[in-house]
């Protein structure tokens, strides 16, 4: 069913709140197998509105919603779900089971996995998040970064094709926040479409293929992080500030005309290669 | 001691004198092998924006809440060494009566919002302090426009967005004009801009009223801006405190406690750092650096 193309397609997708409020507004995207796009934007840009959009949590009032050939207005949010696995922004409205091991196994037992593939797939999640020591806990006893690993872990053992990450680093430290960015790139490499909502630009620099700026529900900018990152005034009337790394590359005047960049050690290289040309050096 | 606490309170809170002073405190929690903070000691000076930083479960949280008793009083837990706040012992004082001189915002705001409307979340505290109404509705209007959430009073709590809510917990703090704030994560939620107005926000709460804030936060870069002093936790102890050119600069230091240093920092060692001359550890102070390198 679901071919070559985009796995998840948005065509002018709208969403009105009942009581009138326009959260998502005429947006389009499209996102394919083993593709990340970022998406960023204000608290209140519509971005988590996008997210619930995308499962068919909630359905658009206009324009569409097509998850691996599925269209959100015509499907019911459990078929979706064995397509398309979200991770709430606050993991405590996503769990409810009394152990971690049953929060992972709960997915695929209600997708009919047999007994044995819901072990097989509740050991890989477990192992993939680190959670193995801490499968006969209570999730609401772990502390909140854990907590929030626990959600993810529990969305992968549904093996979605299409993920969508509602803010997956809050409130986490470097290490947890690698452990995300690194299964996400795992994912990547599965031909898993991921769309990643995050106020870090730090992780989208880092994971991201495309970044996509929302702001007051519709897409205000779209392309790679380097492109997205570059505008500074779009990223500030967006309320957003790029990476600190990439906006001292973009201050420092002996790197005009060189490429963005996006890491500590592409700066270290680009101020490398500038030393070696020598010539605009003081 | 706060209500109707006027200026001239404010100014005798002013003086150099520590307004929370933290003695080998050790906390282990029921059952756990090892203790949560592990001899942890600092003094806060009124008017110090003070950041702590360290890997989750470093003992953060925990030294978040005991500086109004939550631990041990209502998160059971052994304690041993002195917490004195506002002259007061947190570890022994009811939680209710350090209300009255310490700011609590914790992370998962959604948890301590329980009105109906905004204003009336924000008039909570005021009411039970026995503020008048006229001033109380003063109160409200002007932490409510220090917050960006004016226009929101008759909003209920729970229909604001993430963000929106870690702002008005923030404004039901800052409305007590309590002489301590502390704050677990204040920004976790916000957007970058939103993140560095809080920010902006605390450093104006710290040098106009004379408020001591302590504040955990993971956003290096910010800290590094905005704070006055860092405090670096380990595994339960306290294992660096300084300027943040001093603490973010020292990078084996930081390595060792599993905490990032700002970008410029990062670049500045990876292009070798020129021996004895301090790191950068600011925007500012890495355009100047990197200006000076060949």
């Amino acid at each position: 069913m679901s071919g070559e193309g985009p796995v998840l397609v948005l065509r002018r997708a709208t969403y009105r709140y009942p009581g009138g409020v326009v959260a998502v507004d005429g947006v389009s995207l499209d996102v394919a197998a083993g593709d990340v796009i970022g998406i960023a934007g204000a608290n209140g840009a519509g971005k988590s509105t996008l997210a619930r959009l995308c499962n068919g949590l909630l359905r658009p009032v206009t324009g569409s919603i097509v998850v691996d050939g599925l269209d959100t207005r015509r499907h019911e949010v459990h078929e979706l779900a064995r397509t398309v696995g979200l991770v709430f922004q606050h993991p405590r409205a996503q769990l409810f089971a009394r152990t971690v091991a049953e929060e992972l196994a709960f997915g695929p037992r209600n997708l009919g996995c047999s007994k044995v593939e819901v072990q097989g797939r509740v050991a890989r999640a477990a192992a993939r998040l680190g959670l193995q020591d801490v499968m006969a806990v209570s999730p609401f006893e772990l502390p909140a970064p854990r907590r929030r690993h626990v959600a993810i872990a529990s969305v992968l053992t549904m093996e979605p094709r299409v993920l969508v990450l509602d803010e997956p680093t809050t409130g986490q430290d470097q290490d947890a926040a690698a452990v995300v960015a690194d299964i996400v790139r795992d994912l990547r490499a599965e031909g898993v479409a991921v769309a990643c909502i995050s106020h870090d630009m730090r992780l989208l620099a880092a994971i991201a293929d495309r970044v996509v700026v929302m702001a007051a529900g519709r897409v205000v900018a779209a392309g790679t992080p380097r492109s997205v990152f570059a505008d500074a005034a779009m990223l500030e009337a967006a309320g957003l500030l790029a990476p600190q790394v990439t906006r001292l590359g973009l201050a420092l005047p002996r790197l005009r005309g060189r490429p963005v960049v996006l890491a500590v050690e592409e700066l270290a290289e680009e101020l490398a290669a500038a030393r070696g040309s020598g010539g605009e050096m003081q | 001691m706060i209500p109707g606490r006027d200026t001239q309170a404010i100014d005798s809170v002013a003086s150099l004198s520590p307004v929370v002073s933290v003695r080998d405190l050790r906390v282990r929690y029921p059952s756990a092998a090892t203790d949560a903070l592990d001899g942890v000691g600092f003094d806060l000076v009124p008017g110090e924006l003070v950041g702590l930083v360290g890997l989750n479960g470093a003992g953060k949280s925990t030294l978040c809440r005991c500086l109004n008793g939550i631990v041990p009083q209502l998160v059971p837990a052994d304690v041993s060494g002195s917490v004195t706040v506002g002259g007061m012992d947190a570890l022994r004082t009811s939680v209710r009566l350090m209300a009255c001189v310490v700011g609590v915002v914790l992370d998962e705001p959604d948890a301590q919002l329980s009105q109906g409307t905004v204003g009336e979340e924000v008039a909570l505290g005021l009411e039970s302090m026995a503020v008048p109404w006229s001033e109380m509705v003063a109160r409200v209007d002007d932490v409510l426009a220090r917050v960006g959430l004016a226009g929101m009073l008759e909003r209920p709590p729970l229909s604001l967005s993430g963000g929106e809510q870690q702002r008005l917990v923030l404004a039901c703090a800052l409305a007590l004009r309590p002489p301590v704030l502390v704050l677990d994560e204040p920004t976790s939620g916000l957007d970058p801009l939103s993140r560095a107005a809080v920010f902006d926000l605390l450093a104006d709460v710290a040098a106009r009223d004379g408020t001591a804030i302590i504040v955990a936060e993971h956003d290096v870069e910010l800290l590094a801006e905005r704070a006055d002093r860092i405090l670096v936790l380990h595994d339960g102890r306290l294992v660096a405190s300084g300027t943040p050119a001093a603490v973010f600069g020292d990078v084996s230091a930081m390595r060792a406690a599993g905490v990032r240093v700002p970008d410029v920092t990062a670049v500045a060692v990876t292009l070798n750092g020129r021996a004895g001359e301090p790191l950068p550890v600011t925007f500012e102070g890495g355009l100047r650096w990197l200006a000076g390198i060949r």
